[in-house]
């Protein structure tokens, strides 16, 4: 019951803003072209959802059918990308993180380099991406990557950099080795920084993501807004928003999840 | 008796970018086998730098530190360190942080396994056994550190005002404790406070040091029969004894607290 009651509480806003918006068509104070309603929306992306083709037995298996709609695909398309381009991202940073984090000379050294890099936002590298990689997928994961890697590497310099030297200490004192000290006190106490940088990380891909395959790629969601665009599709374009934001928050509530799980120790979770 | 931990004109300075601060100037001080000696003084006499030069965390500026005759270069865990903000690791559980000495040491699981529950019983914590240490109160925490230092049987122990942060009770029966684990164990213990009755309580030896520079200021066995019983006239009469030997260093302390202030 409490549950059911907190879902209803979180609906309530959405649902307000459907009945305006409604309202607002229904009115007719805006052109379906500038803004169609949520009820031509919500067709839309049932349309959208749905196999574009009549089942057939002969050419494929039932699962592939339902899952053959071109929002499913556009979809996972993105994914994967953010996936992949995450993944690039933070296996590049997490170790320089740690390095740095550990090292103060490191740091310095490359510090300035970093302060500077670090606020080029990733689109201002699509059209380096695009003479390096020409298009298609390797321009998008690297600026995915891209949007990835600095969160990522900045939050593990300050958590790893900020462990308190008490747990140092007292380690040491127990015998352990630089390499268990490692392993079993820095990154642990470090993980509540590293986390909250892949947070960070996740959401800055997945803006990227929309944006590159806007530029170089011809599916995905950011593909299908700017296409519909072309077509005057407005209800189209609404109802893949929509989808973007549904994908983020799912993403979202997994990572905290996560983080709850990982963190379990940690005050206030 | 056999010197355990020797201190042979310990001095230790610090240079921060504006200033050069004397913090130990030239301690001499041995502690038997066996020995519990508490430091007693103010706060900045330097009492915490001479036990983390005992722990081997810092190296003195001048002079050596010799813990069975050996020369102490770094941490070890025959020099176990008890932290008065317990230093416990929250990601670990209370077992995980008892087992974690004996697992940097390469044991096998079948010797810490029953090592760690021997040591959860004996500080009554086994029904805590797997729970963070956020979820213990400060006095549990501190016997959880107590234990994770135990596991590795030092043959002496270093506490740095380890019952400093903890309410008058929970404090009173962790002093019986320790009391009670050091007549059953036989450690060397070196015991930092700046708590005249808790030095008295536990001590056979109290170390009363000067404001800084940090000096010996007197050195001084408690004859007292155990267990000591605080409002016995003896113990009061060495409690005012030691009351005014403490209280110079900390009237000493205050005015240079006052100078600073006023010079900055």
């Amino acid at each position: 019951m409490q549950w059911l009651r907190k879902i209803a509480r979180g609906l309530a806003a959405p649902a307000l803003l459907l009945v305006i918006w409604q309202g607002v068509c229904e009115a007719g104070w805006v052109t379906p072209q500038a803004l169609p309603s949520p009820y031509a929306v919500g067709l839309k992306w049932m349309e959208y959802l749905l196999p574009g083709q009549a089942y057939d037995p002969a050419s494929q298996s039932w699962l592939m059918w339902v899952l053959s709609g071109e929002l499913l695909r556009d979809a996972g398309g993105s994914l994967w990308r953010v996936i992949i381009g995450f993944l690039v991202g933070f296996v590049l940073a997490l170790p320089l993180g740690l390095l740095m984090g550990a090292n103060a000379r490191l740091r310095e050294f490359a510090n300035p380099l970093i302060q500077v890099l670090r606020p080029i936002p990733p689109i201002a590298y699509i059209p380096l991406a695009i003479l390096w990689f020409g298009l298609g997928n390797p321009p998008a994961i690297f600026l995915i990557a891209l949007g990835a890697f600095f969160p990522v590497l900045m939050n593990t310099i300050a958590g790893v950099s900020q462990v308190d030297s008490i747990y140092l200490r007292a380690a040491r004192n127990l015998g352990a080795s630089h390499s268990r000290i490692f392993m079993s006190v820095i990154l642990p106490a470090a993980m509540p920084f590293i986390l909250s940088g892949v947070r960070i990380g996740i959401g800055t891909s997945f803006l990227v993501v929309i944006v590159a395959e806007m530029i170089a790629v011809n599916n995905g969601l950011g593909y299908r807004i700017l296409e519909a665009r072309e077509y005057f599709w407005t209800d189209k374009i609404i109802a893949g928003m929509l989808s973007i934001g549904l994908i983020g928050l799912a993403i979202d509530l997994a990572m905290d999840r996560l983080n709850r799980h990982l963190l379990r120790w940690h005050r206030g979770m | 008796m056999k010197p355990a931990l020797e201190f042979q004109s310990v001095a230790q300075s610090f240079t921060t970018h504006n200033s050069h601060i004397q913090v130990l100037a030239s301690i001499d001080l041995t502690i038997q086998e066996g020995e519990f000696v508490c430091l007693l003084g103010p706060s900045g006499c330097g009492k915490s730098t001479l036990l983390n030069a005992a722990a081997g965390f810092v190296s003195p500026t001048q002079g050596k530190v010799k813990f069975r005759g050996n020369l102490v270069t770094g941490p070890s865990p025959e020099r176990g360190m008890v932290f008065q903000e317990y230093a416990l690791f929250p990601w670990m559980s209370v077992e995980d942080n008892v087992a974690f000495g004996l697992e940097a040491r390469g044991e096998s699981k079948d010797v810490i396994q029953p090592r760690v529950a021997a040591l959860l019983a004996k500080l009554r914590l086994t029904e805590f056994a797997t729970r963070w240490p956020r979820d213990l109160s400060g006095g549990m925490r501190q016997r959880v550190a107590i234990a994770r230092v135990l596991a590795l049987d030092p043959p002496c122990l270093l506490m740095d005002e380890p019952f400093g942060a903890l309410d008058a009770l929970t404090r009173r029966s962790l002093q019986d404790e320790l009391l009670q684990l050091w007549s059953e164990l036989g450690k060397t213990v070196l015991f930092v406070t700046h708590s005249i009755e808790e030095a008295i309580l536990l001590a056979d030896r109290i170390v009363v040091m000067t404001h800084r520079p940090g000096k010996v200021k007197k050195d001084c066995l408690v004859a007292l029969p155990r267990p000591r019983d605080p409002s016995d006239p003896a113990f009061n009469a060495l409690k005012q004894e030691m009351g005014q030997l403490v209280m110079a260093e900390q009237h000493a302390f205050e005015n240079a607290e006052r100078l600073s202030f006023t010079a900055d």
